[in-house]
């Protein structure tokens, strides 16, 4: 089962990790599985289990193009991030590192500390009381990335980037 | 059919037509990559792309900016191993501690020209719109492959056009209008789009580059002012870039300039702004003229055409960070620079000083900042619990007079 983190709409980079935590700034790099949220929301980072869902408002991830805000939600295993919309860079920082996002507006439908069953590849969620929730695919031209595994692997395999013809 | 500045310049990259809703793959021009992410972006490249090489020793700039010169021994020891791949790899362009801010260095160093697609490893890399380039920030994988291969990818953006029209009154300027514009269409009113910039033909370089640093703030792409007018006499403008009749944009916005008060963002959203007459009395403890979007030469000389002769008000402490050292130079040949040490300003080096928090004028609990940058975020200058207010220079420098938000008018002789 996956706990529901809900969050408000606007929530940028600067909240997800401080320019502060940043890993050039950090002795250890490794110590950025701390920070995800350290002062926007101090109790996240301690108590999140992988495959933990955020559920946020619009704009999620607006701010500035720090891969390591993502990167920090990677490391402590984030299942996916659903939101109505999401800022450019995060959305592709996320899928390039693999994180799953699915374009839906839930933080009506679920709550904080809810727990549910998240089915990634289905583009699932269903709760406990047996009621699924179907999350849009994402649009085709990054489906082929996802499916790769994010665009470094998607790169090595097919030589091309999105928008190129196979060859 | 008549295209948006955005489809042209990504049309001619491509090298075929495109259209806003496209996936395409582009060659870009120069990818820029600063101290704060080049050692996770060397990491990729090597580690994971498996490239010895960038693609063109002479197109990827590095910039050693946000933290210039090194805060700790971590970022001092960082600096040193891109230097020393800077050095292995053969890159021209290094830019090193006190050279300034990527975006205006590589404007001024002629890098960033009309036509081009520019990516680089920071969110305001939009910044390079004020020449009329198509500049958009990117993450460290993103920048990774577009240094190790020459090329990207994007969807082309839709485009929301902005038209000013008229003039500035006098203490309003080109800040005014950009946060008027993201009052309007919010912050994330233009995500995945890019945003034109209409109307202001009469503006300096520097004064284009705030709009275009600020056009991230409303989630945009890429933020174009058209190479035309003045400012632009000397620079490679393309023939076929050019603002096209009916051209389609997905949102307008009118912009009056001569009604058009001083706006300024209150915390902690770049789009919570009101016209300064409704703010009400707000004391502050800083004033910081700085960053990439008001940390240029003619920021400062609007600041010290309001304090010359004066002093900032006791228990005030007025921060200078110029954006270059050029823009340092020109402040230091004309008076400028004089006339902001009398008035009482501590000057740092040129960079991204505290505007990101991590060094130079870091902010305290409760503080409260009147800030020429660009972002207001809880927690982006330091505490989380300070309080980060954005306005022009000339907002900032009457404000420095008398320790509260204030008109510039105000505070005329
Ligand atoms: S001045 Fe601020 S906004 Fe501009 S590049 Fe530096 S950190 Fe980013």
């Amino acid at each position: 089962m996956a706990r529901v983190w809900i969050f408000g709409e606007d929530v940028n980079t600067d909240q997800i990790v401080p320019g502060r935590y940043a890993p050039y700034m950090l002795k250890n790099e490794d110590d950025l599985r701390k920070y995800p949220f350290v002062e926007a929301r101090p109790d996240f980072a301690p108590n999140v289990q992988p495959g933990d869902i955020i559920v946020a408002g619009k704009n999620f991830g607006c701010g500035s193009s720090r891969e390591y805000a993502p990167l920090a939600l990677k490391l402590v295993g984030l299942g996916a991030v659903i939101s109505p919309l999401f800022a450019r860079i995060f959305f592709r920082n996320a899928l390039n590192l693999g994180i799953p996002c699915f374009t839906a507006d839930l933080t009506e439908r679920l709550q904080d500390g809810q727990e549910v069953e998240l089915r990634v590849e289905e583009g699932l969620i269903i709760t406990e009381s047996g009621e699924r929730i179907e999350l849009p695919p994402p649009p085709e031209f990054l489906r082929e990335v996802w499916a790769a595994g994010g665009i470094v692997p998607f790169y090595r395999q097919y030589g091309r980037f999105p928008g190129e013809p196979a060859r | 059919m008549a295209q948006t500045l955005s489809e042209q310049i990504l049309s001619h990259a491509a090298g075929k037509t495109v259209r806003a809703g496209e996936v395409a793959s582009v060659a870009v021009d120069l990818v820029m990559m600063h101290d704060s992410l080049s050692p996770s972006i060397i990491k990729v490249l090597h580690q994971e792309l498996g490239a010895e090489r960038v693609w063109d020793t002479e197109k990827v700039a590095v910039v050693i900016d946000h933290v210039a010169p090194a805060a700790n021994i971590q970022t001092a020891e960082k600096q040193n191993e891109v230097r020393r791949w800077v050095r292995q790899q053969g890159i021209t362009h290094l830019y090193d501690v006190g050279r300034g801010i990527s975006h205006p260095v590589l404007v001024e160093e002629g890098l960033a020209q009309p036509g081009m697609v520019i990516v680089g490893s920071d969110s305001h890399s939009t910044a390079y719109g004020c020449v009329g380039a198509f500049g958009s920030g990117m993450g460290t994988t993103d920048i990774a492959l577009a240094a190790a291969t020459g090329r990207t990818w994007f969807l082309v953006p839709e485009t929301v056009l902005v038209r000013a029209h008229g003039r500035f009154r006098p203490g309003v300027s080109v800040k005014d209008l950009a946060l008027r514009a993201a009052r309007i269409i919010r912050a994330d009113g233009a995500t995945y789009a890019a945003v034109e910039w209409h109307g202001v033909d009469f503006l300096s370089i520097a004064e284009r580059m705030t709009l275009a640093t600020l056009s991230i703030e409303v989630g945009a792409k890429a933020g174009l002012v058209p190479p035309t007018g003045p400012a632009l006499e000397g620079r490679p403008v393309p023939e076929w870039l050019r603002v096209q009749e009916g051209a389609n944009y997905q949102q307008i916005v009118d912009i009056d300039l001569d009604t058009l008060e001083p706006q300024i963002s209150a915390p902690h959203y770049v789009d919570n702004v009101t016209d300064i007459s409704e703010l009400g009395r707000v004391a502050v403890d800083v004033v910081y003229l700085g960053t990439c979007t008001n940390g240029h030469y003619e920021d400062m000389r609007a600041a010290a055409n309001i304090l010359r002769g004066r002093k900032v008000a006791p228990g005030v402490r007025f921060l200078v960070v110029p954006a270059s050292s050029e823009a340092l130079r020109r402040a230091s040949e004309d008076g400028t620079l004089t006339t902001l040490l009398e008035a009482g300003a501590a000057l740092g080096t040129p960079g991204c000083g505290a505007c990101i928090g991590r060094h130079m004028g870091v902010l305290a609990p409760d503080e409260v900042c009147l800030f020429t940058g660009n972002r207001n975020f809880r927690g982006r200058m330091g505490s989380p619990q300070a309080n980060i207010y954005l306005a022009s220079p000339e907002v900032a420098a009457a404000t420095a007079l008398t320790g509260y938000i204030t008109h510039p008018q105000e505070v005329v002789a």
